[in-house]
């Protein structure tokens, strides 16, 4: 999982897909990101505010009770720990000093669940810039909760109702804004996608997921690295800031898709929202709309590097249903006493299911991000019977 | 890569030759595939004094539109359009003046280049504009334009460095797409008096007309526009009218109107 150089590219994917009104911008970010993580002064501010703000390092617990259970040895980091309640504050805070340090006043972000939308209000409070989030009014709707979040914090959140009215649209929403506000405007990005710089930049914000649990894997299992790391995939930005820090070990990756919205299992190449990955699609190449209980995670795409992943054979890249989600999230929460997020659940029911079915021979050793907490999900939750 | 046979009428000929003439250049745009009818619009367009025009094929997820183009395109993917049903129109259209198409990167990259600008060409279709195609990623596409006697035209953006302007004016075919301000497409109440500044600043290295889009809206827009300018293209002020019920004689007299406008001060 390397710098991607110039050009932005992972093997065939990436790139810098974007209007040519954008391409300054997108340079303006990378060469900013480049001077700023190689600043020690730059690091030592996010890792202050890592610690002091975001509680990092989050816990690696140990899912005692499940693992009994399943006759495996199952680790949980904790991002639900984290300020917010998810990972998605590392990459903000790293987005919002580099905002701050390149003069801007003004964080622009899309959001589907409502967590980056939370994270990105919640930096731009702390660091006194002003924030306007676009989110599509379907995931308005089921996601009321943050959007009041968002909106005590001080920012605006602007209703999208084109298209689905999900992620993408609100995607495609912020990315048609910035070409209006370059000058005064930072596209703060949510996940690993996008054009240059902001995939590889978003898996070096959350990078300290996979560093952090790769130590403290070390201090909890035998044979210091896990059999397995898994984490669920929309964007893929808690997935790829893990296995950053497995990728150099022989431990298995598995990103786990849902059902509906599978941009590797169920999709082909497509360029979209400013990179070249996967994508699902109909026949005659328009974007499909993704079907998911986990509105973080009905992103039709996925994030280059996990293309690249894909092709390699380094990460497997695997699926699972609604209905097996929210039996993930009951599990979990009367075995541990964790509620997780609707979309951490995923990677939590491709365990159960491995396990279940074999596939994860008895004692192996499994980390899982746990990549934010459910209390979002409770309104959700309460539909299904 | 083959070379195509290509049918139709030229854009960059065809433009130049009437820019030197002394005319200032009308390029109006409709949505591929927004009704039944709307290749009866590209007709009516031509009748009204346009000297080519922009066809747009949806796509779902469009970077530089604004609402009126997207809520034509969703209207467009709604009634079933496609790209190869869209160009099949257009082959039985037979309309006399260049066409040009406006598409994202996807729908390029997925038929394959070669593919994709040999179906255009076969549908009399000489000019293609990708918006989300920058300077970086334009080499193969330019190939195979150029195999398929299709023009590239390049969209020039007022936050370009003095170095990417020179080489969009170099490397562009047909026209220079120059945006009026750093905006998605939409109609606007005024002008921005910094179009024509960087009009004439793109002017100062391109061969070729230079175009401005984006928010020209009124006849006024049109004449102010082209006073910098090769001339004007016009798009959500007649998508707009055309949502709005706008038959294709009406959308025609708003065409006429604008080539009045132009003619009248320049004529």
């Amino acid at each position: 999982m390397h710098d991607p150089g110039a050009t932005g590219r992972f093997g065939d994917y990436g790139g810098r897909y974007v209007p040519e009104a954008l391409i300054p911008a997108c340079a303006e970010v990378e060469e900013a990101f480049r001077a700023a993580w190689a600043d020690a002064a730059f690091r030592r501010d996010l890792d202050r505010l890592l610690t002091v703000y975001a509680g990092r390092p989050t816990a690696l617990t140990p899912a005692w009770n499940l693992s009994a259970e399943l006759g495996i040895t199952v680790l949980l980091k904790r991002e639900d720990l984290a300020h917010t309640g998810s990972h998605k504050i590392n990459n903000v805070l790293g987005q919002a000093l580099l905002a701050r340090r390149m003069g801007r006043t003004r964080l622009l972000a899309e959001t589907g669940a409502g967590q980056h939308g939370v994270a990105t209000a919640t930096a731009a409070a702390l660091l006194g810039l002003s924030a306007t989030v676009f989110m599509g009014s379907k995931d308005m709707a089921r996601q009321a909760l943050n959007v009041h979040r968002m909106r005590l914090l001080g920012a605006e959140v602007v209703e999208v109702t084109s298209g689905s009215r999900t992620l993408k649209d609100a995607t495609s929403e912020a990315m048609r804004h910035w070409v209006t506000c370059v000058d005064e405007a930072y596209y703060c990005l949510g996940s690993v996608m996008g054009p240059h710089p902001y995939p590889w930049m978003v898996r070096e914000f959350q990078r300290v997921i996979g560093e952090e649990a790769r130590a403290q894997c070390a201090a909890e299992l035998p044979a210091a690295i896990p059999d397995y790391v898994v984490a669920c995939i929309g964007g893929g930005s808690n997935a790829a800031g893990t296995f950053a820090g497995f990728a150099g070990t022989a431990a298995k990756l598995v990103g786990v898709e849902a059902a509906g919205g599978a941009a590797i299992s169920g999709g082909k190449v497509a360029v979209m929202h400013g990179h070249r990955s996967y994508a699902i699609q109909d026949e005659h190449g328009q974007i499909l709309e993704a079907e998911s209980v986990a509105a973080g995670l009905d992103y039709p795409g996925i994030g280059p590097e996990h293309a690249h992943l894909h092709e390699l054979g380094r990460a497997r890249y695997v699926t699972v249903t609604d209905a097996e989600v929210i039996d993930a999230v009951r599990r979990l929460a009367r075995s541990e006493g964790i509620l997780p997020a609707l979309e951490s659940a995923h990677a939590i029911a491709w365990v159960l299911r491995a396990a279940r079915d074999g596939e994860l021979p008895p004692g192996a050793t499994v980390l899982i991000t746990l990549s934010g907490r459910g209390d979002k999900d409770t309104t959700t939750l309460m539909e299904i019977p | 890569m083959n070379a195509t046979t290509a049918t139709g009428v030229a854009v960059g000929p065809r433009l130049r030759e009437r820019r030197d003439a002394g005319r200032k250049l009308l390029v109006p745009y409709v949505t591929g595939g927004v009704s039944a009818d709307w290749t009866d619009y590209l007709r009516a367009y031509a009748d009204a004094g346009a000297d080519a025009v922009e066809i747009g094929l949806p796509f779902s997820e469009p970077m530089i539109d604004g609402p009126t183009v997207q809520e034509a395109s969703e209207r467009a993917l709604h009634r079933g359009a496609t790209v190869r049903g869209v160009l099949a129109d257009l082959r039985a259209a037979r309309v006399d003046v260049p066409l040009i198409v406006m598409t994202y990167y996807h729908l390029v990259a997925r038929e394959g280049h070669a593919e994709f600008c040999a179906a255009l060409a076969e549908a009399g279709v000489r000019g293609l504009i990708v918006p989300d195609l920058p300077l970086e990623e334009l080499a193969e596409l330019e190939q195979a334009t150029a195999a398929a006697d299709v023009d590239l035209i390049l969209v020039a953006a007022p936050s370009g460095a003095p170095s990417r302007l020179r080489e969009i004016a170099a490397r562009s075919r047909g026209f220079v797409y120059a945006m009026t301000a750093m905006v998605t497409t939409g109609e606007r109440a005024e002008l921005p008096a910094s179009a024509a500044e960087f009009a004439a600043r793109l002017k100062a290295h391109a061969d070729l007309p230079v175009l401005l889009g984006f928010g020209i809206s009124t006849p006024e827009h049109a004449v102010a526009g082209a006073r910098a300018a090769d001339g004007v293209v016009v798009a959500s002020a007649l998508m707009r009218g055309l949502l709005d019920g706008a038959t294709p004689a009406e959308s025609g007299a708003q065409v006429r109107a604008l080539r009045a406008a132009l003619d009248e001060v320049y004529g």
